[in-house]
């Protein structure tokens, strides 16, 4: 009996480590790059962003899982975006609530969370097949895998473009204002890519992400 | 017009195969059959020189700064190819001139009073990114040298638009800065232009000698078309993108660039200032980026000019021949498959 329980608990952090690295969605599968890039030109932004990411990722893996067996087959994309869209307006009125200057500054992407293919994709590939624990898991490692992606693009798109981190300056100069505008982010984002690829090939022969891209 | 082109050469061809039967070294192999001398390190190179009065020019005007710059370039392609290709497990090309035509074009693109980490910055994006991750020479969708240019001036917009003023001697070192004709002529318009360089004929004479603002190598429209008369006589390029670049700039400028109404402006001075004719000559007629049809050669010509003329008027930038190439690279794709020619042999589609 204890021994089935750390099983299944092994089962559920390797779950998490799949969302997180494996399967992550920026710089695995390649989806969801649009906010990737919108919102990553401050580490403070990026950071939240992930967090909200974190918090609806979790709650739809978690609603979609619970009534899975009462969605039609055929209805089910609709089914899951009025999912994620009551999540992404709770997520949107909290912030707006709690974090104002935040919200203020993040203002229509936080709503833009809808759209996101990474959260979509985890509904139909795992939530709507699973119970609702793994689900949870999944939901939590995609989640912080998106979020650790978006800290490592606008850790560098701030650092390079302000020269400062979490709004506040470092190196009292502006090296590279490319950084900030679209550009920069795609070739953060590239570049970040390609190394977590290296590392993926290097250490863990891997093939890269190379054939799983998305939209 | 393919067969009569096979005609003439296929005696020779006969003649060749029937030799080379009598010793059973009888060749088998796909079509291209018929090879010349030219090879890509012979273009390279050859245009390369063909840069070096443009260059002499710029040293001429902007003093030894000129020279640290586009050393500068040259050093930072080379230093990039070199790096992207070890990484890549490539074999090293360094030989085929092509890098350093990327340097040197890129160095013609600068103003001359740069601090020296945005020549090797741009070098890299030009050809580790722009080139190298993109497959290498042969491959790349965007003009290396002008994608450089693009993110420097992205960059660092203060220092790519302060340009010094010509002097044509070698003591001072730190010249005036000053504005370039076409930032005159965006700013304070022709009449203003005209009270800089005195009378009309003045002014465009200091425009084709290269007495001007403006970056090392796109002042001197003389040095530049004595470089592109060389190629072209070599068939290196050939007139279509080049003329219908000029002609639709011209055009432009003619009918919207006047102040008075249409057909009132001054093509000429459009024409002759800003990057153009190093733009038309060298960037645009680049082999990897520019179609590969007659046709579409010309419609890619005239799509930048007609982009040019739209910045230059119409945008925030006083310059748009580095966006309006960039922006035609693009459709390039595009146009080459709307120009397709028809496959000897091949039965038309009903």
């Amino acid at each position: 009996m204890e021994m089935q329980s750390q099983q299944k608990s092994t089962n559920y952090w390797s779950l998490l480590l799949i969302g997180v690295f494996k399967e992550n969605a920026i710089f695995r599968l390649a989806i969801s790059l649009c906010p990737a890039i919108a919102v990553t030109t401050g580490l403070k932004t990026g950071t939240l962003m992930g967090i909200a990411v974190v918090f609806v990722t979790v709650m739809v893996n978690i609603t979609v899982s619970a009534i899975r067996a009462f969605i039609h087959p055929k209805i089910r994309i609709p089914v899951f975006m009025l999912i994620i869209s009551g999540w992404v307006t709770v997520a949107d009125l909290s912030m707006a609530a709690f974090a104002r200057d935040a919200y203020k500054q993040m203002g229509l992407y936080i709503q833009l969370i809808v759209a996101f293919a990474s959260i979509l994709t985890r509904a139909e590939v795992f939530a709507s097949k699973r119970s609702v624990v793994p689900s949870f898991f999944d939901g939590i490692g995609s989640g912080i895998g998106f979020m650790f992606a978006l800290i490592c693009i606008s850790f560098f798109r701030e650092l390079l473009g302000k020269g400062a981190l979490w709004g506040v300056d470092i190196i009292h100069a502006k090296p590279l204002l490319i950084m900030l505008l679209p550009t920069g982010g795609f070739i953060a984002t590239g570049i970040l890519m390609g190394f977590f690829n290296w590392i993926d090939i290097r250490f863990y022969g891997g093939k890269g992400a190379g054939g799983a891209g998305g939209h | 017009m393919l067969r009569h082109r096979l005609n003439l050469k296929d005696g020779k061809i006969i003649r060749k195969i029937m030799e080379a039967g009598k010793e059973n070294k009888l060749i088998v192999s796909v079509s291209p059959h018929i090879k010349s001398s030219e090879s890509v390190d012979k273009i390279m190179w050859t245009v390369t020189a063909t840069l070096l009065p443009t260059f002499v020019m710029g040293v001429y005007y902007f003093g030894p700064k000129a020279v640290i710059v586009t050393l500068l370039c040259i050093i930072g392609s080379l230093l990039s190819e070199y790096f992207v290709q070890k990484l890549a497990g490539k074999d090293i090309s360094l030989k085929d001139g092509s890098a350093v035509l990327t340097g040197l074009l890129l160095g013609m693109n600068m103003p001359s009073t740069l601090p020296f980490y945005i020549p090797l910055l741009s070098s890299f994006v030009a050809v580790a990114i722009t080139k190298q991750l993109f497959g290498g020479l042969g491959y790349n969708i965007f003009n290396p040298a002008l994608m450089g240019r693009a993110f420097a001036l992205i960059t660092w917009p203060r220092a790519m638009t302060t340009w010094a003023e010509p002097i044509a001697n070698f003591t001072g070192m730190d010249a005036k800065t000053t504005a370039t004709p076409l930032g005159i002529l965006k700013e304070q318009g022709l009449d203003k232009l005209l009270e800089v360089f005195g009378s009309k004929m003045h002014l465009y004479s200091e425009l084709l000698l290269g007495h001007r603002a403006g970056s090392l190598g796109e002042t001197s429209v003389i040095a530049i078309l004595i470089g592109a008369a060389f190629l072209l006589l070599r068939g290196y390029i050939t007139l279509r993108i080049p003329a219908a670049f000029l002609a639709a700039v011209a055009a432009g400028a003619w009918v919207f660039g006047g102040k008075q109404g249409i057909f009132t402006g001054d093509p000429l001075v459009h024409v002759l200032s800003g990057g153009l004719m190093l733009g038309a000559f060298y960037m645009a007629t680049d082999y990897v980026t520019c179609p590969t049809t007659k046709k579409g050669q010309m419609l890619f010509g005239a799509g930048c000019g007609l982009l040019t003329i739209l910045i230059r008027l119409k945008a925030g930038y006083p310059e748009g021949v580095m966006f309006s190439i960039l922006i035609m690279n693009c459709f390039t794709p595009l146009i080459d498959r709307g120009f397709r020619t028809e496959v000897f042999g091949a039965k038309k589609k009903a």
